[in-house]
């Protein structure tokens, strides 16, 4: 069997508040295989985002390894960490999180400022992104002139733009009317699918959820047993 | 190289969007360095207008210990024998170029009116009396001045109660125009001539026969002598040989350094009260940079989440902060310098604290306080974006992106 993608060992969170020890997510252990879709459901305050942000590497665990393509973020400094998001990981939020005053090329050409390209070489990337999105045409526009679908869809344009193995996704379709919505799930699936990306994504929406191959639930910080809905496909 | 990675249009854009706050806080900045530039300006106009007095060929003579013409007083015959041992140049006619001279001030009143700019300054504004400089030349101390060119009538005549008056003093001064009659030393002093002396202190003078003023002002000594040197390059030596002669009680320096010692009480004097205000007004323009900054990153919070999350570092973002503060700071800097450069247009008259005599000199701006307004508004841009910079990276990048 391939190594996983993301493996998670005894993972715990816990904050302080008001003095008081609250426990987030407590003795998390779990494996993602490479190439896997997997939807993490959960009330409110279950930990879910907390669990994707520790995955995603900008929270850092109270406990336990997490081990992402062979490397324990969980030991890397926070500038080492940085530089590891942006080689690993690509990010898609509930609200989209667009620079407003940047435009949908140049949004999506944000995370090729820390790469070696030059400027000819982000530009043709970002282009080749966005065509991949279906967004050629909206190239020159900002964020507040495109519909909330469109700026999901740039926002997925620069989650893969660097060619990341894993795309955290956080409520993606939070935000969307069921037609987008629909649409963003679609694009996620093509991602999984066609490019072979690991996905994790967080969700509210049951019809969200099924679009993955496998759902995990938590429940107060903890995690119950792994729902597939169908195979990994690798 | 790219600095922060952060785009630089990320950064300008950003400024432009919340235009108001903007210019606002660019516009107190660019008070600030206003001030700054302008009391700068004011004194490299004052330096370069008693620097450019002076030919550095010339040597003054002065009574040991006196700063000024004013205070000094030499003797005929320490000016004899200056002369005598002295390597001064002879002109065409086989005639030293010295000239013993007498000076004096006289209290005149100023012209009313508008300020205004002409080239050179008018003394503007006021109708107060000044005092002027009443410089009595010998025989040669035209010709020592090659700078002092005569633009109406003609020279005063040597053994006569005739007088030509500076450019300045002829545009500020009531009663000086061609003809018209002076009266002071108990004596009708005929203005017979105007010269243009440049943007030079002579311009404020009047100038007359040194042997006629002497017998008026009922002197028995000179005020200075002045003399050319054969050589520029022999100054030291006859500095040495001179002051090496018991029987002088003088002091010797080139003539511009002569002039340039006399704006150093004015000059340092505004050098420090321009200092101490621009200190103090830089105060609130810092705290306004500040407050804009701290607001810029508030409002940004979640930006800055993303941007952490996407995998730029903290000093990434501290720098991108600090930018933008910059870039503020230095729109407020140009724009300052811009309106500075407008007050090049307006003249100064004033009276030198160091020789009690009015010397009309302008605003004058050079590249040397152009750099220096641009580093002190790069300073405060500096000062007051640093905090609100160290805030935005080191935001937690999970409760920045909660904020979003």
């Amino acid at each position: 069997m391939s190594q996983p993608a993301v493996s998670l060992r005894h993972v715990s969170k816990h904050y302080l508040r008001g003095g008081q020890v609250i426990d987030v997510l407590k003795d998390i252990d779990f494996d993602i295989a490479p190439g896997d879709f997997l939807a993490l459901m959960g009330p409110s305050g279950s930990g879910k985002s907390t669990l994707l942000n520790l995955i995603a590497g900008i929270d850092q665990p109270s406990g336990g390894q997490i081990i992402v393509d062979q490397v324990d973020i969980a030991t890397l400094a926070e500038a080492e960490l940085a530089d590891w998001r942006a080689s690993h990981v690509g990010f898609i939020f509930q609200f989209y999180n667009l620079m407003p005053v940047l435009n949908a090329q140049e949004n999506v050409e944000l995370p090729l400022m820390l790469t070696t390209l030059n400027a000819r070489q982000r530009k043709e990337h970002a282009s080749l992104a966005l065509e991949m999105v279906g967004l050629s045409d909206r190239s020159s526009h900002y964020p507040n002139e495109l519909s909330g679908g469109q700026q999901q869809r740039v926002a997925i344009a620069r989650a893969l733009v660097s060619d990341p193995s894993l795309i955290v996704a956080d409520e993606p379709t939070g935000d969307l009317d069921r037609k987008s919505a629909g649409e963003i799930l679609d694009l996620l699936g093509q991602l999984n699918t066609e490019l072979g990306k690991t996905i994790i994504m967080v969700t509210h929406d049951g019809r969200a959820a099924e679009r993955a191959h496998a759902i995990r639930h938590l429940e107060k910080g903890e995690l119950s047993a792994l729902e597939m809905l169908q195979p990994a496909k690798v | 190289m790219r600095l922060s990675r952060i785009p630089l249009h990320y950064v300008w854009r950003n400024l432009f969007t919340r235009k108001l706050t903007t210019v606002l806080t660019a516009g107190g900045m660019a008070l600030v360095v206003f001030v700054f530039a302008t009391v700068l300006m004011l004194e490299a106009g004052l330096k370069q207008t008693l620097t450019a007095t002076g030919l550095a060929e010339n040597v003054v003579a002065i009574r040991k210990g006196s700063q000024t013409e004013i205070q000094s007083g030499l003797s005929r015959q320490e000016a004899s024998i200056i002369e005598s041992s002295a390597p001064i140049a002879l002109n065409a006619m086989g005639r030293q170029l010295s000239s013993r001279e007498a000076v004096v001030l006289i209290s005149l009143q100023k012209k009313g009116g508008t300020c205004s700019k002409s080239d050179p300054p008018t003394p503007p504004c006021t109708n107060k009396p000044a005092n002027i400089v009443v410089r009595g030349v010998g025989a040669q101390g035209l010709a020592i001045r090659p700078q002092a060119k005569l633009i109406e009538g003609r020279r005063f005549l040597p053994g006569s109660a005739e007088i030509m008056v500076g450019r300045a003093i002829a545009d500020g001064f009531e009663g000086v125009q061609l003809g018209a009659s002076l009266h002071f030393a108990r004596r009708d002093w005929t203005v017979v001539g105007i010269f243009d002396a440049g943007k030079t202190g002579f311009n404020s003078e009047i100038w007359g026969d040194a042997e006629q003023m002497m017998q008026a002002f009922r002197r028995l000594n000179y005020s200075a002598l002045v003399f050319q040197l054969r050589d520029t390059d022999a100054y030291a030596s006859t500095q040495k040989k001179l002051e090496a002669d018991q029987r002088l009680t003088a002091e010797y320096k080139r003539e511009t350094q002569f002039y340039a010692d006399q704006s150093k009480v004015m000059a340092s004097f505004i050098s420090i009260l321009g200092s101490v205000l621009s200190a103090i007004f830089s105060v609130g323009a810092i705290i306004g940079a500040m407050i804009t900054m701290y607001a810029a990153v508030a409002n940004r919070t979640g930006e800055i989440g993303t941007l952490r999350a996407l995998g730029y570092r903290r000093r990434s973002v501290m720098l991108a902060f600090l930018l933008e503060a910059l870039f503020l700071a230095l729109l407020g800097g140009v724009v300052g310098l811009i309106l500075a450069s407008f007050m090049q247009f307006f003249a100064v008259s004033t009276m030198n604290w160091q020789t009690f005599a009015e010397l009309a000199f302008s605003f004058t701006l050079t590249p040397i306080i152009v750099l220096k307004s641009l580093l002190f508004a790069l300073l405060m841009g500096m000062l007051g974006g640093f905090l609100p910079a160290l805030r935005a990276a080191r935001l937690q990048i999970v409760d920045a992106l909660r904020a979003a």
